[in-house]
């Protein structure tokens, strides 16, 4: 097969690639992306409910010493953290709005920016870990670590898994970033942006119910 | 309809597209490569199948040891952690390994030319899905031989217990599955099940979004083949049942590995909660088991009887009603535990409100056979048992639903011989009227009809055999679970009759999977529509080509190919004009295997770590791990693929009518 006819296959397979019909107009990717954000809805809805059990079960912790958890807690720099994740999630519908128009250099930049924002969320994740795990010595804040109390099983589970989903995200948006470059990410790949996007916005609003549910609660 | 187009009447292919990796995917259609890359969802079909029979005969074996052991008092046949391992790995063989793939593989196989697609919505996530089960069913069996390896002095773990193949029950139960109940054991049947779990998951996405969104012009919801929208439910119930047990197995693995709390008495944490967590999924489990089966008896009883479902929207609309109420009865597992009276009768008044669409199914199945022009084929045989046997199973869950009675036979073989019939005699028995029901289909070879009603003859008997007398031990007071008994409670007798009729259904069981191997081979050919089908899978050749449709049908009612056959001529099914490009089919890829292999390392390595025999082994989990994640990338980037055919028009529904 020659150059050219090979080059008007490529294209008209483009063509059938991103415009295949489909029952209910919905395109199956995002129909996809629904059903497993669905399901997630589950993974995280169990997580939550399992650190909500505990904490109800066993208000004050059975270990010595004492573990108060509002004395552990940083609730300044987790508020921040939250409001760079809310932040992030504006920037990433600029994202897929500026795909949709074919804008690719203000996809790039709102993309970088997502990344920025979701960088200095696991950054201040990482901080309050090991924070965390080591308490405060010189106030007599205990540590809290894995295994030396219940709260801390349930919470580090709970939050490390959102932690990877949110890397999870960076990544995938890392590789679009990049792929920006190869010439090849056109409006017909604003789909795929989008479903970045819906699952960026997901990860953001499950932190909205964890930092409602396990952070401030606390201070009730 | 004929077509005005010039299209060519040979099948013209061309070439497929070339990747961004700069490499062209895989696109034989053919040969070894062609199976270990293929994206044909009838190739994955088989492929689930075959795994699955070959494991229903692991997973027979385990069960035929465990009657050998149960055979007479005091029996020494197995130790007790040999018994344990064998129930352990017997009922997570047939739940996870055996039942749910051969559904899978009807689902793969059946789904999309019901619905007159020419794939699934994601051809390569369906064979990520083939490739993830082998390695979940992989790393649960390789324990086996680490443990032969241990009898042998070849393996010893650092921790001392010899639990090295699964012994804490396929339910797994806290505080059992801790490490100083359990060895290393625990470990694959974690792993094990983390990756089965991820390889349904997959399944699952693509099968709703295959039934949502590529139906066949004309082809409503309401049309859809009862078969189809039980696959439709089960998948609906695999993705919201699927994450709770993948926390719990997450805590357990947490508990084990870095020492968390989550079912740790000591400090603050409560067994209790792996109950719920397993049984939130472990229920709706149950009905992603049955619900694939009853569709495909809804198929069978009309089929041969020559009448239409009777009550269709009915079935669909009860067949959601027990896939939702199966999330609302996960507690009746837990009567025994103590749940408080008013969480009790909730269960309880829930657990029997289930049965209302339940039966309300079997009516309509009656309903079905009533006046109808029956044929006692073996499909038609073994779905008539399946209504019949599977009642039996439901006389007594509604026995359990009562929780008074339930305090008495929870725990009991009287539980056993419940659930067996649900599964066997309701489960088992609807898939193999499924295997002889679709066998032309997949091989375009008859399965053996003669030898056929000898070996339904012994499944149905051997069944009765072995689990009606269980009841009985039940009610006697035998435990499950205890790998032997003593003389004098009176049950020798029945022990005895269980076990030898546990050698005939094996028998049977044995014979079917070999005449379908057999028969794929030396079958006598099949006629293009043996059993006058009704749903649109039979306008296909059999076995239907790699394109399945070489037009897409235009669908004019329920049951089309029936009324396609006999009813008015505006019934007729119509055809779509083929496009300019021909037929886009999908290129295969090596993509999921490769994931599929590093996943099976991983889970193998990660198990083995905490023994401490072979050094190395986190690291190779690490780097497994990615390797496993790499190929999924790199998948991204192999590009959309597919190639274009001029496929010849096919005359099967000229040759029918």
């Amino acid at each position: 097969m020659s150059q050219s006819s090979s080059n008007t296959v490529d294209s008209l397979l483009d063509n059938v690639h991103t415009t295949h019909p489909s029952s209910t107009g919905i395109d199956n990717k995002k129909l996809a992306m629904w059903a497993f954000l669905g399901s997630d809805c589950m993974f995280f809805g169990t997580l939550i409910s399992t650190h909500l059990i505990y904490r109800k079960l066993y208000p004050e912790s059975v270990t010595e010493p004492k573990i108060v958890v509002t004395d552990l807690f940083d609730i300044e720099l987790t508020s921040f953290s939250t409001f760079i994740l809310l932040l992030s999630s504006f920037f990433m519908a600029l994202c897929v709005s500026a795909m949709h128009k074919g804008q690719i250099k203000s996809f790039r930049k709102n993309c970088l920016l997502v990344i920025f924002f979701g960088l200095i969320f696991l950054g201040c994740q990482v901080y309050e870990f090991h924070h965390f795990a080591h308490g405060n010595p010189d106030k007599g804040v205990p540590s809290l670590t894995l295994s030396n109390n219940i709260f801390g099983s349930t919470f580090y589970l709970m939050t490390g898994t959102h932690g990877v989903h949110v890397a999870i995200g960076v990544i995938i948006l890392l590789v679009m970033y990049f792929y920006s470059y190869s010439g090849k990410m056109k409006t017909a790949h604003a789909i795929d942006v989008e479903m970045a996007g819906l699952y960026w916005h997901f990860v953001d609003i499950v932190w909205i119910i964890i930092f409602t549910a396990v952070y401030l609660v606390e201070y009730i | 309809m004929a077509t005005t187009l010039p299209i060519p009447e040979t099948t013209t292919v061309l070439e497929p597209q070339k990747s961004d990796l700069g490499w062209t995917r895989p696109d034989h259609r053919s040969g070894i490569v062609d199976w270990l890359t293929t994206t044909d969802h009838k190739k994955i079909g088989i492929m689930y199948g075959c795994f699955a029979l070959f494991f229903l005969i692991v997973g027979g074996v385990e069960a035929l040891m465990i009657r050998i052991q149960l055979a007479v008092p005091q029996n020494s046949f197995v130790s007790a952690t040999t018994y344990n391992q064998l129930f352990t790995m017997h009922g997570t063989t047939m739940i996870f390994l055996a039942v749910m793939p051969i559904n899978a593989a009807f689902f793969n196989f059946i789904m999309p030319l019901q619905i007159g697609a020419r794939d699934v919505a994601f051809p390569r996530m369906n064979t990520f899905g083939l490739w993830t089960l082998l390695a979940g069913g992989i790393i649960l069996n390789i324990s086996w031989f680490f443990q032969f390896a241990n009898a042998f002095g070849w393996f010893a773990p650092a921790d001392g217990r010899l639990e090295i193949a699964p012994a804490g029950g396929w339910f797994g139960y806290a505080p059992l599955s801790a490490t100083q109940y359990t060895g290393i054991g625990t470990n694959f049947w974690i792993l094990g099940l983390q990756i089965l779990g991820i390889s349904s998951l997959a399944g699952s996405f693509n099968f709703i979004v295959t039934i949502i969104n590529m139906r066949a012009p004309g082809m409503k919801m309401m049309r859809l083949p009862v078969f189809t929208w039980m696959t439709l439910i089960t998948s609906f119930l695999l993705i919201f049942a699927l994450p709770a047990i993948a926390v719990a197995l997450a805590e357990l693995q947490f508990d084990r590995y870095f020492n968390t709390n989550f079912f740790k008495v000591e400090m603050g944490g409560q067994p209790i909660l792996w109950q719920h967590l397993f049984w939130i999924f472990g229920h709706p489990e149950v009905y992603i088991l049955i619900l694939p089966t009853m569709g495909i008896v809804s198929e069978i009883l009309p089929t041969f009887s020559k009448r239409p479902l009777f009550g269709y929207p009915i079935i669909v609309f009860s067949g959601a009603v027990i896939g939702f109420l199966g999330f609302a009865v996960w507690s009746h597992h837990m009567f025994a535990t103590g749940l408080g009276k008013y969480a009790t009768a909730a269960f309880s008044l829930l657990t029997m409100a289930i049965a209302v669409p339940t039966g309300v199914k079997i009516f309509n199945w009656i309903g079905t056979l009533w006046g109808g022009r029956i044929t006692f084929s073996i499909p038609m045989i073994y779905s008539l048992a399946f209504v019949w046997m599977f009642m039996m199973g439901g006389f007594s869950g509604i026995m359990h639903s009562s929780a008074p009675a339930d305090a008495q036979q929870t725990d009991s073989y009287f539980v056993i011989a419940h659930f067996h019939y649900v599964l066997i005699g309701g489960a088992l028995l609807s898939i193999i009227a499924g295997l002889y029901y679709w066998f032309p289909k997949v091989t375009g070879k008859m399965m053996n009809l003669k030898l056929g009603k000898w070996y339904a003859f012994l499944i149905i008997a051997g069944l009765n055999v072995t689990f009606f007398p269980m009841h009985w031990l039940g009610l006697n007071g035998m435990p499950r679970r205890t790998h032997t008994y003593q003389a004098g409670f009176g049950w020798e007798t029945w022990n005895l009759v269980c076990s030898i009729g546990a050698m005939v259904l094996g028998i049977g069981i044995f014979l079917v999977v070999l005449d379908v191997f057999i028969s794929a081979r030396r079958g006598k050919l099949a006629a293009k529509d043996p059993w006058d089908g009704r749903t649109l899978e039979w306008t296909t050749s059999n076995p239907p080509p790699h394109y399945n449709f070489a037009r897409t049908p235009i669908v004019k009612g329920k049951d089309s190919f029936f009324i396609h056959k006999y009813g008015q001529p505006k019934d007729k099914i119509e055809f779509e004009e083929e496009d300019a490009h021909g037929i886009h089919m999908p290129s295969n890829s090596w993509m999921p295997m490769i994931s599929g292999i590093c996943f099976t390392i991983f889970g193998v390595a990660l198990a083995l770590m905490p023994s401490g025999v072979i050094p190395g082994m986190g690291w190779l989990a690490v780097i497994t791990l990615v390797g496993a994640c790499i190929p999924l990338f790199l998948w991204a980037l192999e590009g959309p693929g597919g190639y274009h055919l001029h496929a010849k028009k096919d005359n099967n529904l000229a040759t029918n009518s």
